[in-house]
């Protein structure tokens, strides 16, 4: 069995940033590996040291920069990498739902996996849609929010669970091929050993144009656009204690024990 | 096309009240567009959830009468068969866990635009306009969608429900489902939050977050704990790394607490987590970043090192 996992490179945020039109500026911007995607890589991961998968793939929309990013998830175990990037794909604001798909499912029909893992949402723009849309695309099954996922696929069902609201979890069945979003909390994703990032150093990575994968680039020109960016206006009406530790803890304890707090 | 169309949220027998939020975002909608609210609700008691979806602002619910627990292979085709015979300008699907089981889905069937987890939305001659956070509620962003038919996923929480009773029609939508097309299957249903403590019941909460950094320093609020003689909970991280076990977390997967007082100790306040114990009494959060989201619904706070206050606050306890 082949598993492709979508990994995408994310954006953190400093606590104190500059929003600059539509963007946050640069320098208060950090380069980070997705974590629902770290989930998802662990999860293909294990599949393949239980002997369920032959082949983790990994395929990642972003520019070179991100193979940093990329490296860590080879250096986790995973066997080899795509990365598609396109001068038209420079400086979009906000890819849309429909193009990432568009641009996922053409390596899917290259690559032929058999399961597909992806990180329920990315940190940053935080769409949540994609791999179901891209299952729906490929006419795969699906299953959203995963938290748990059987290893025992051999009869082509994957028996997973949902993780709903409020502490209930759904058990169902789902036939392969499918596209499993994954959510975070699934396992314990590993740090890469000293060995894995060497060997990751070595490990194919292939850059691919949209032309190389038959994708037109009028699928980048999507239907969103972004029209503004600010902060949130803080709603704090708190009544903020100031001064030492000792001092800070001294109003907190007093305020406890006027609640009762006598322990 | 001027109309609306929101799909409401049920489990397990229950409406959600998420939807009777749609109602009222998808009225307001519809008081722009100049159309129809129409609200379908799908599988499961239909009858009664028909009764009572009927409330203020909703012109037509339809109930769709397949099925019993949510398959998302039945909602997709059911909704594209909604969307054939409503023809709307926009299509409102909560943004819960089985909403964003199939409304990408749905999207991708029918080529509409999607734009997910909205807390507000408005239209611009033939634009819709959505408000959306990013990174992690850092931002708000406004995102254009063109002309045409979009879907909107609204976070939950955002709108008032609808209330009081509407003379709404309600019409019972035959809808053909293809049972070949369906290929997954509901086997049951956990709760998971069980076990040694219920933290709902807790008077004076401690809750932990990203911010303790290692499981190792957990021992320095359970110490709190034991002071205060108070019940330890967490955010989804803790939980997420093994550190605590589920029936601790508080938040929109975990539980919804209501103590007299919540301590929050390097805690964010992401959405997910404040909708699990915005209810407290009285709210206290400890953070290093003034700007972090727990400080808008916070009545106390101090920013400062968890690392300094904490051992302070047991100090004041011994």
């Amino acid at each position: 069995m082949k598993i492709l996992v979508t990994v995408a490179e994310v954006a953190t945020v400093d606590d104190e940033f500059e929003i600059d039109g539509t963007e946050i500026a640069d320098q208060y911007l950090n380069a980070d590996l997705n974590e629902w995607d770290d989930y998802a890589i662990e999860e293909a991961v294990q599949l393949q040291e239980g002997g369920v998968a032959d082949e983790v793939v990994t395929v990642t929309i972003g520019p070179e920069e991100s193979e940093q990013t990329i490296r860590q998830a080879l250096a986790k175990g995973a066997d080899r990498a795509i990365r598609v990037w396109d001068e038209s794909l420079e400086g979009v604001d906000l890819l849309d739902v429909r193009a990432k798909t568009e641009i996922l499912k053409a390596v899917v029909a290259e690559e032929e996996p058999d399961l597909i893992l992806s990180g329920v949402q990315t940190g940053d723009d935080s769409w949540m849609a994609t791999g179901v849309s891209l299952a729906e695309s490929l006419d795969f099954q699906w299953s959203a929010v995963v938290n748990d996922l059987d290893h025992d696929l051999e009869d082509g069902t994957a028996s997973v669970r949902r993780e709903l609201e409020g502490g209930v979890e759904e058990l169902s069945e789902v036939d392969l091929p499918a596209v499993l979003t994954i959510q975070t909390g699934i396992n314990e994703p590993r740090y890469a050993s000293l060995r894995g990032i060497r060997q990751a150093q070595r490990k194919p990575l292939d850059a691919k144009t949209l032309d190389d994968i038959g994708v037109d680039a009028g699928v980048v020109d999507g239907s969103l656009e972004l029209t503004d960016m600010y902060e949130p206006e803080s709603e704090s009406d708190a009544t903020v204690w100031e001064g030492s530790a000792e001092e800070t803890a001294g109003e907190l304890a007093e305020m406890l024990r006027e609640k009762g707090v006598t322990a | 096309m001027t109309d609306v169309l929101a799909i409401a949220d049920h489990r397990r027998g229950e409406l959600r009240p998420v939807s009777y939020e749609l109602a009222t975002a998808g009225r307001e909608l519809a008081d722009e567009t100049g159309g129809d609210l129409h609200l379908a609700v799908i599988s499961g008691a239909v009858d009664e959830f028909g009764e009572k979806l009927a409330r203020e602002g909703v012109d037509v619910v339809h109930t769709v009468a397949d099925g019993e627990e949510f398959n998302h292979d039945v909602y997709v085709q059911a909704i594209e068969q909604l969307v054939d015979t409503i023809d709307p300008q926009y299509v409102l699907v909560p943004n819960s866990v089985n909403g964003l089981d199939y409304a990408p889905a749905v999207a991708g069937r029918l080529d509409l635009s999607i734009v997910t987890d909205v807390v507000d939305l408005a239209v611009d001659g033939d634009s819709l306009i959505a408000t959306r956070e990013m990174y992690g509620g850092k931002v708000e962003t406004t995102t254009e969608l063109d002309a045409g038919t979009a879907l909107a996923t609204i976070r939950e929480g955002e709108w008032p429900e609808a209330e009081g009773t509407a003379d709404a029609s309600i019409e019972a939508f035959d809808a053909e489902i293809d049972e070949d097309a369906v290929g997954s299957t509901v086997t049951g249903f956990e709760e998971v939050a069980g076990g040694d403590v219920d933290i709902s019941e807790a008077d004076l909460l401690v809750s932990i977050g990203r911010g303790i950094e290692e499981e190792e320093n957990l021992d320095l609020i359970r110490d709190l704990v034991d002071a205060l003689d108070a019940t330890l909970s967490s955010s989804r991280p803790i939980v997420d790394n093994g550190w605590l076990p589920a029936n601790r977390q508080v938040g929109q997967s975990g539980k919804v607490v209501t103590p007299d007082v919540y301590i929050a100790i390097g805690i964010s306040g992401a959405v997910q987590h404040v909708a699990g114990m915005k209810g407290s009494d009285t709210i206290v959060a400890i953070n290093t970043d003034p700007n972090a989201p727990i400080m808008d619904i916070a009545d106390y706070a101090i920013h400062d090192d968890l690392f300094d206050v904490v051992p302070a606050l047991i100090e004041e306890f011994q």
